[in-house]
């Protein structure tokens, strides 16, 4: 692993915030959101603010660019840019270095961009608001700068809208919009997060150039600790609204002083796969040839069709986990949803428990149903707001004819399995963090005694710390009752934690197929191995505060 | 795109068609003989005859429906039974005043709702927000003659500003125009304003929590251009329903107003012909405004397309 040496001291400050402290001013008991944050960022310097959800690290980056939400009061502190403090500025003055001097990125490409105007027309607004520039030096500067983020045609870029584009060339044009004047200091709030890895790379790197050519300061907000090990400097790690450890990033990684970052790093998920365990001899899902065809109708003229499976084909046996991995538009989320007839698939079997479901009709299909359970990304969306927890967990047993009072006593006794208080049956998903409300997802799941669970991106949406915890209720939960898994995943660490075997993706088709040690450790297939290539800190093995031990490739081709 | 406006402009035939087969039926399935109903109650036999002759009544059912649907095609829209004057005339003399005033009232209400609507979801609950929203509960839910005959008091009597009542056309010079539409035309403001009004502030609201709000912020957009230029567009398609469907509703005669300022239009035309039985008027009426309905409805689907690039047909 290569970390960053650079040595910025001679090199002038950018920005430095000192004894920054935010309240919630109007909240009983003024809750300090921020507590005396010192962060100093040197011309050309990145540095990354790492911490999980909540930590602060968000609040901090919208406090220097003045664009707090109402609720939040900076209370005490200075935040210099260049020697001169923000905090006294007005709203006018603020609006001007917006941009101009600080620019910032965000972490959703898909909805920072307004929908209804064309991409060009943004990056040029931002010149509309702090230049006097004509407007044919305006365009002529947009397509400059659209071409140093590495845009492909240019001129049609130029005149699309947002919907139009990859989230990849979003996050560039994202980029461009706020390297267009140059500013001072560059805030990128999980730039990367939403983005494919491979796509992520490019992006870390883009950003890497634009900062050696313009000389920009960067402050790069992550969770990602892979991340932090490839482009920071310098780090600073974020707990509850203060800096708990900070210092260059090879330091931090190799001897972490603070407890919470030794405990931060040892929840990284190694990309070394666990030993997969025996197959056994039940057999509970065969996927045969599965294919799913999207398009293709029309009335008038035949529309373009998207084969979104193809020959997708695969065993799982009792008590067994196989992973599915790929990037977006792979294909993967498509077989979960056939294998759970949310979708209809084109052709092919789906066998669970011996018997046939994929062209099984929604009556015939009830019964089935019960044996194949789900639980989705996204725990704050999953679960509905106006029920209480038991409502939710014992819908699916009285569907199924089990007497009330009995389904109570199972929930109650659910919830403990998963970590939950017995307390809890009576409150709202509100009332819960993301991973308890995933916990209750998966008590859900597994109130219905599946015979299959299938995860999609289950703990994709969770931070590393909570991310451990859940995957490891998934394995206990497995042991105990058999349950086979179906894990859905981008993140080849987790998927190295958690499976026995792996399905690796690409446009619709399988392009690799083993165990997770086979596959992740000496990958065939050469999408595979970019895949792992592009998985940030791959070379870094953080739990254990030093480099991977070097992989032999059983099969290089 | 082309082909899209196409087929809708085509579907508009099939609606027409169930609009006139219901129509037709009207005066057909109603208890009793047209034609009796027609001659009224001292009709001779002799005089019933004649006019079953005259309307065609003694053939078959399915000649008689085609018949009058290529009289309606030739704008043959039939006679009144009871100014014996062509309904395409009166209809047409009726629809100047009408169309003038929710012209009228549309343009006000939106120049003042969607500045209303913006600035509350700005202000979200600030004076202003509760203020808008309390004129909405009000304009919605006090009666709409109560409203016009308050503003007769206030304005006309009182201030003398306008006249009290009555209707001069646009051809007669626009001042004298305005003088007799602005108060009829303010009446129904107060309840479209609330409408609009709120429309505009729930959806901006929505908009106002978008990330690319916070975007637009971050490039250092004053506040009036991340109100209009970004947030209102993203918020025009569910607004742009509403003004739509008012102004087809408004179209289609209203007439509490018309009556409560003596306005020769469209509402007060139709409610007469019901009163008195004058079955052509009332048929080319309902067919006139579920016709302005399919078209206002057509309009709006069109321009979503130039609000919003993601809607494309």
């Amino acid at each position: 692993m290569r970390f960053k040496t650079r040595n910025f001291d001679t090199s002038s400050v950018a920005l430095s915030t000192e004894d920054l402290s935010v309240h919630l001013p109007d909240t009983p008991g003024q809750p300090q959101v921020l507590k005396q944050i010192d962060v100093t960022i040197r011309q050309g310097e990145t540095v990354c603010l790492v911490g999980e959800s909540g930590s602060g690290k968000s609040v901090t980056s919208l406090a220097i660019m003045g664009l707090l939400p109402e609720a939040l009061k900076v209370t005490e502190g200075r935040i210099n840019l260049q020697d001169r403090d923000l905090l006294p500025l007005s709203r006018a003055q603020m609006r001007e270095l917006r941009a101009a001097r600080i620019a910032m990125i965000f972490q959703e490409p898909m909805t920072a961009l307004n929908p209804v105007l064309r991409v060009g027309g943004q990056i040029m607004e931002v010149m509309e608001l702090h230049t006097q520039l004509p407007a044919a030096e305006r365009r002529a500067r947009a397509i400059s700068i659209m071409e140093q983020v590495h845009l492909p045609d240019v001129e049609r870029v130029f005149r699309s809208y947002p919907h139009q584009l990859s989230g990849g060339q979003r996050q560039r044009i994202m980029i461009a919009m706020a390297l267009v004047l140059e500013p001072v200091l560059l805030i990128a709030d999980e730039p990367t997060t939403a983005l494919d890895v491979t796509t992520q790379q490019q992006i870390l790197s883009l950003i890497e150039e634009l900062q050696a050519n313009h000389g920009t300061a960067v402050l790069f907000i992550t969770h990602d600790m892979g991340v932090v090990a490839e482009i920071a400097d310098t780090v600073y790690v974020m707990k509850h609204g203060e800096i708990v450890e900070h210092g260059p990033v090879e330091h931090v990684l190799r001897q972490p002083q603070a407890d919470y970052t030794r405990d931060l790093l040892a929840s990284v998920p190694s990309l070394s796969p666990r030993p997969a365990r025996p197959e056994g001899d039940e057999i509970v899902l065969k996927v045969e040839a599965l294919n799913k065809i999207y398009g293709g109708g029309g009335i008038l003229k035949k529309l373009p069709q998207t084969h979104a499976a193809k020959e997708v084909s695969f065993t799982l046996t009792r008590g067994r986990t196989l992973g599915i991995v790929g990037e977006s538009g792979s294909g993967k989320s498509t077989v979960a949803r056939c294998i759970m007839r949310l979708i209809d698939p084109t052709s092919g079997r789906i066998m669970l428990d011996g018997q046939d479901i994929a062209g099984l009709s929604r009556n015939a299909l009830r019964p089935h149903r019960k044996k194949l359970q789900v639980v989705f990304q996204d725990p704050m969306r999953s679960l509905n707001p106006r029920w209480t927890i038991a409502e939710s967990l014992i819908e699916g047993p009285l569907n199924y004819g089990t007497p009330r009072s009995e389904a109570m006593a199972e929930a109650a006794r659910m919830l403990t399995v998963v970590g939950l208080p017995e307390n809890a049956l009576k409150r709202y998903p509100h009332q819960f963090s993301g991973g308890q409300r995933q916990r209750i997802a998966i008590a859900r799941a597994v109130m219905m005694r599946p015979d299959v669970l299938v995860a999609d991106e289950a703990v994709s949406a969770l931070d590393v710390s909570v991310q451990a915890q859940v995957l490891k209720l998934l394995e206990q939960l497995q042991d105990e009752l058999g349950i086979a898994i179906v894990f859905i995943t981008h993140d080849l660490r987790v998927a190295a934690q958690i499976c026995d075997e792996v399905i690796v993706m690409q446009r619709g088709a399988v392009v690799e197929h083993g165990t997770a040690a086979e596959v992740l450790v000496s990958p065939a297939h050469a999408y595979t191995r970019s895949l792992i290539e592009a998985a940030p800190g791959r070379m870094w093995d953080f739990q254990n505060f030093k480099e991977m031990p070097e992989v032999t490739h059983a099969n290089p081709s | 795109m082309l082909g899209y406006i196409l087929r809708r402009i085509l579907a508009v035939i099939p609606v027409m068609l169930l609009v006139a087969v219901f129509v037709f039926l009207l005066l057909r399935l109603t208890p009793g003989d047209p034609a009796a109903i027609i001659a009224g109650d001292m009709a001779t036999p002799a005089q019933l005859e004649r006019i079953r002759e005259a309307m065609g009544l003694n053939q078959p059912l399915h000649v008689q429906f085609f018949t009058w649907v290529g009289q309606l095609l030739r704008g043959d829209l039939g006679t009144s039974l009871i100014s014996s004057t062509p309904v395409a005339g009166m209809i047409a003399d009726r629809m100047g005043p009408t169309l003038a005033i929710a012209l009228l009232t549309i343009l006000m209400s939106v120049a003042l709702a969607i500045p209303m609507g913006v600035i509350a979801a700005w202000k979200h609950r600030s004076g202003a927000d509760y203020a808008v929203m309390t004129f909405s509960v009000l304009g919605f839910s006090v009666p709409v003659f109560v409203i016009g005959y308050v503003f007769i008091l206030l304005f006309s009597l009182k201030l003398g500003w306008f006249p009290v009542q009555g209707y001069t056309p646009i051809s007669e010079g626009l001042v004298a125009f305005l003088k007799n539409a602005f108060l009829p035309a303010l009446t129904l403001t107060t309840i479209y304003v609330a409408l609009i009004a709120r429309m505009t502030r729930a959806n901006m609201l929505e908009v106002l929590g978008e990330d690319y709000i916070r975007t637009a912020r971050a490039k250092g957009a004053p506040e009036h251009r991340v109100l209009f230029r970004h947030a209102l567009r993203n918020a025009a398609v569910p607004i742009l329903t509403v003004i739509g469907t008012g102004f087809a509703l408004l179209i289609g005669g209203v007439v509490v107003t018309e009556t409560v300022f003596n306005i020769p239009g469209i509402g007060r035309l139709t409610v007469d012909a019901i009163l008195a039985r004058d079955y052509p008027v009332i048929q080319a009426m309902i067919l006139l405004t579920s016709f302005l309905y399919v078209l206002v409805n057509l309009i709006i689907d069109l321009s979503y397309t130039f609000f919003d690039p993601r809607i494309r047909y």
